[in-house]
C-alpha cells in the first residue's frame, strides 16, 4: 500500500498528554479525538491536517500514557503513518493493534522538513520524500508483528485464532 | 542460564525454561486491570472478539478512579458502562465511588497483586506493583481486551537495566527524590523498552511506599517495567492482604543486564523536576524563587498513608501559603481512613488544605484542581507534560510530599528545612 501526504513535523518526547489532553478523554469516538490532536503544542493542526498526512518526530514518540485515544485521535485525523526516530513502547504495541502505521527511520526524520511532500510504501518500508528526491528506508517489522499487521490489528489477529480452534485461554 | 528478575518471571509465565532479551513470548497473566477511562475501549474490543466470558472473573480488575466522582455526564456514562460489563460479567473486583482507591494504591493494598505475579493494565503506571516483585507493565486498550477475554498476551522480552543505590538519605530524601534523580541522570527514554531492576542496601532499607513510588516512575524513564527484589519488606506488606498463593523469583546472581548504573544517594537532596519533562531535575535548594498557585499531595505515586504523615509532619501548626491552594488526595478509602485514625487529616484540615475522596483528579487534569493560563503547581504526581493538569500554559512542578508540603507553606517552592520552626503565615 503507498501512501501520499505532507509531513507534519515536531520534535522529541511528543507524549500521549499533548497528541490527546486527558480532559478530551471523556470520549472515546476517534472523531471526536481527532477534532483535538496535537491542540497543546500545534493548535493549527487539527483543523488543516488532510487525509494522508505524515507526522514525522524525534525520539520515543507517544511517551507517556498508555490511552489508545492517542493513536486512535491520530487515525481519526486522517494521519496514514507516523515516521519517527523512536516509539515509546506502549504507543507503538497501541498503533500496531489499532491499525496506525507507523515506521521507525532516523534518516527519513532528518531529511524531512514540515511541509514536504513524503510517498510510502508502508510493505517495503520505504519512504520517499518527492519535495527532496530523496528515498529512505524504515527499520523492517519483526516477523511476528507484521502477521498482527497483515491481519488489520490484534483483535482480527486473535479472532483468526479463535475461528481456527487454536487459541489457548489461560 | 542465568536470567534477570524480569526473565525469571516470564519464562514460568510462558511455560518455558529460559527466555532472552528481544524473544517474543506469549505470556499467561495473574491479573488485568483497567480504569474509567480505558475500560471503555477494551470492553468495546473485548465484545469484537465474541468470546462473551472474560477467561476468570476473579482476575480481571476495574476501578472507577480517573474522573470519578463522575465528573461530568460523558464520565458518567463511561463508569456507567464499566459498571454493567462488571455486573454482567460478575467480577467481584470491580472498584466504585465509596469503595475505590486510585488503582495503583488499590490493587496492592487489598492483596489483589503479588510478587512473581505478571500484571498487565490498561494504564501506563501498572509498572507500580514492580515494587512486589511482579512484572507489571501497561498497555493499551486493545491488549487488555485480549488478556480480559483469554488471560494470555504477547510480549517482548526486555533488555534489564540495574540500578543500585548505595550511601546515606539526607533528612527529608525518599523514594519520590530517589526516583527523579535517577530519571534526572539517565533521562526520560534512558530505560526506553527495558526492565530496571532497582537495588542496592538503600532501596533493601526503603519501606515499601517509596518502592511503590520508585516502581511507579518506571515508566518515566521509558521502562517496560521496574522490579524489586522480594525481601522481608515485601513479606511483611503481603503477609495477611495476599488473596492467593503467590510465587518468588529471584534474579541469578551473575545474570546478564544491558547497563548497571550505580548511584551515590549521599549527595542526593529532594529533588523537583521542572516542567515540562520529569528529566528537568534539579535539586530543591537550586530551584530559584518560584512562586506557586497550588499543590496538590496525592496520586498512584504518593498517595499513600506514608506519604500523608511526611505532609504532615511538615504542615503540622503551619498554614498553608494565602496565595496556594493546597489539595490532599489520600490514595484509598482505606489510606483515608487511616490518615483520619492518625490525626493526619485533622493536622491538614488545620492548615488550610482540602482534603478530597480518592481520585486521580487534577494528577491528568480531570477535577479537583484543574490549573488555569499561567498557574503553577507543585505536586507529588508523576507527569509534568504540557497541558497535563490543566491550561497548556500552566506549569507542574513534580517533587516529594516533603517538598509539597514545604511548598505549600513558603508560596514558592521549598525545601523543608527552610522553613521557619512552626512559622505561621497569617
Ligand atoms: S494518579 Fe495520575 S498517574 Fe496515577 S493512575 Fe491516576 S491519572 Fe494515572
Amino acid at each position: 500500500m503507498t501512501i501520499t501526504g505532507k509531513a507534519w513535523k515536531y520534535g522529541d518526547h511528543v507524549n500521549t498528554d499533548v497528541i490527546i489532553p486527558a480532559r478530551y478523554l471523556n470520549v472515546s469516538d476517534p472523531q471526536e479525538l481527532a477534532r483535538h490532536c496535537l491542540e497543546d503544542i500545534d493548535p493549527g493542526f487539527a483543523g488543516t491536517v488532510q487525509p494522508g498526512d505524515v507526522i514525522i518526530a524525534g525520539e520515543n514518540f507517544g511517551c507517556g500514557s498508555s490511552r489508545e485515544h492517542a493513536p486512535l485521535a491520530i487515525k481519526g485525523a486522517g494521519v496514514s503513518c507516523v515516521v519517527a526516530r523512536s516509539f515509546a513502547r506502549i504507543f507503538y504495541r497501541n498503533a500496531i493493534n489499532v491499525g496506525l502505521p507507523i515506521l521507525e527511520c532516523p534518516a527519513a526524520v532528518d531529511g524531512t522538513e514540515g511541509g514536504h511532500q513524503l510517498e510510502i510504501d508502508l510493505e517495503a518500508g520505504q519512504i520517499r520524500n518527492l519535495t527532496t528526491g530523496q528515498v529512505y528506508q524504515a527499520e523492517p517489522y519483526p516477523p511476528f508483528m507484521m502477521e498482527i499487521i497483515k491481519a488489520g490489528g490484534l483483535v482480527p489477529y486473535i479472532r483468526r485464532q479463535i475461528e481456527a480452534g487454536d487459541l489457548s485461554i489461560r | 542460564m542465568s536470567m534477570t528478575l524480569a526473565e525469571k518471571i516470564l519464562a514460568s509465565h510462558a511455560g518455558m525454561e529460559e527466555v532472552h532479551p528481544g524473544q517474543f513470548v506469549e505470556v499467561s497473566v495473574d491479573v488485568v486491570l483497567a480504569n474509567d477511562i480505558t475500560a471503555p475501549i477494551a470492553i468495546a474490543e473485548f465484545e469484537k472478539l465474541g468470546l462473551g466470558r472474560v477467561f476468570d472473573a476473579e482476575r480481571v480488575v476495574l476501578v472507577a478512579d480517573h474522573f470519578a466522582p463522575n465528573k461530568d455526564i460523558q464520565s458518567a456514562g463511561q463508569c456507567a458502562l464499566m459498571r454493567r460489563f462488571a455486573r454482567a460479567q460478575g467480577l467481584p473486583h470491580h472498584f466504585d465511588v465509596g469503595r475505590m482507591g486510585i488503582e495503583h494504591v488499590l490493587l496492592p493494598e487489598r492483596g489483589l497483586v503479588l510478587p512473581g505475579d505478571v500484571v498487565v493494565g490498561a494504564d501506563s503506571h501498572t509498572c507500580t506493583y514492580g515494587a512486589l516483585g511482579a512484572f507489571a507493565t501497561g498497555m493499551g486498550s486493545t491488549d487488555i481486551a485480549v488478556a480480559m477475554a483469554t488471560g494470555r498476551i504477547w510480549m517482548r522480552v526486555p533488555e534489564t537495566m540495574r540500578i543500585v543505590y548505595h550511601g546515606e538519605l539526607q533528612p527529608w530524601v525518599g523514594g519520590k527524590d530517589l526516583i527523579l534523580y535517577t530519571i534526572g541522570r539517565i533521562g526520560v527514554d534512558g530505560a526506553r523498552y527495558k526492565a530496571i531492576e532497582f537495588g542496592g542496601a538503600v532501596v533493601d532499607a526503603l519501606p515499601m511506599a517509596g518502592r511503590f513510588t520508585m516502581a511507579n516512575m518506571a515508566v518515566e524513564a521509558g521502562a517496560k517495567a521496574g522490579l524489586f527484589a522480594v525481601d522481608d519488606v515485601t513479606h511483611a506488606y503481603v503477609n495477611g492482604r495476599a488473596s492467593r498463593p503467590y510465587r518468588v523469583y529471584q534474579a541469578n546472581e551473575d545474570a546478564a543486564y544491558a547497563q548497571v548504573i550505580e548511584v551515590d544517594v549521599g549527595q542526593i537532596e529532594p529533588q523537583v523536576a521542572f516542567p515540562h519533562l520529569p528529566e528537568n531535575v534539579r535539586p530543591a535548594s537550586q530551584a530559584g524563587d518560584v512562586p506557586i498557585d497550588q499543590v496538590v499531595i496525592g496520586s498512584c505515586t504518593n498517595g499513600r498513608l506514608e506519604d500523608l504523615r511526611v505532609a504532615a509532619e511538615v504542615l503540622r501548626g503551619r498554614r498553608v501559603h494565602p496565595d496556594v491552594r493546597c489539595v490532599i488526595i489520600p490514595g484509598s478509602q482505606q489510606v483515608y481512613l487511616d490518615a483520619l485514625r492518625q490525626g493526619l487529616i485533622e493536622t491538614f484540615i488545620e492548615a488550610g488544605a482540602a482534603v478530597s475522596t480518592p481520585t486521580c483528579g487534577p494528577c491528568l487534569g480531570g477535577h479537583m484542581g484543574v490549573l488555569a493560563a499561567g498557574e503553577r503547581a507543585v505536586s507529588t504526581t508523576n507527569r509534568n507534560f504540557r497541558g497535563r493538569m490543566g491550561h497548556p500554559e500552566s506549569e507542574v512542578y513534580l517533587a516529594g510530599p516533603a517538598v509539597a508540603a514545604a511548598s505549600a507553606v513558603a508560596g514558592r517552592i521549598a525545601h523543608p528545612r527552610d522553613l521557619r520552626p512552626h512559622a505561621r503565615n497569617t
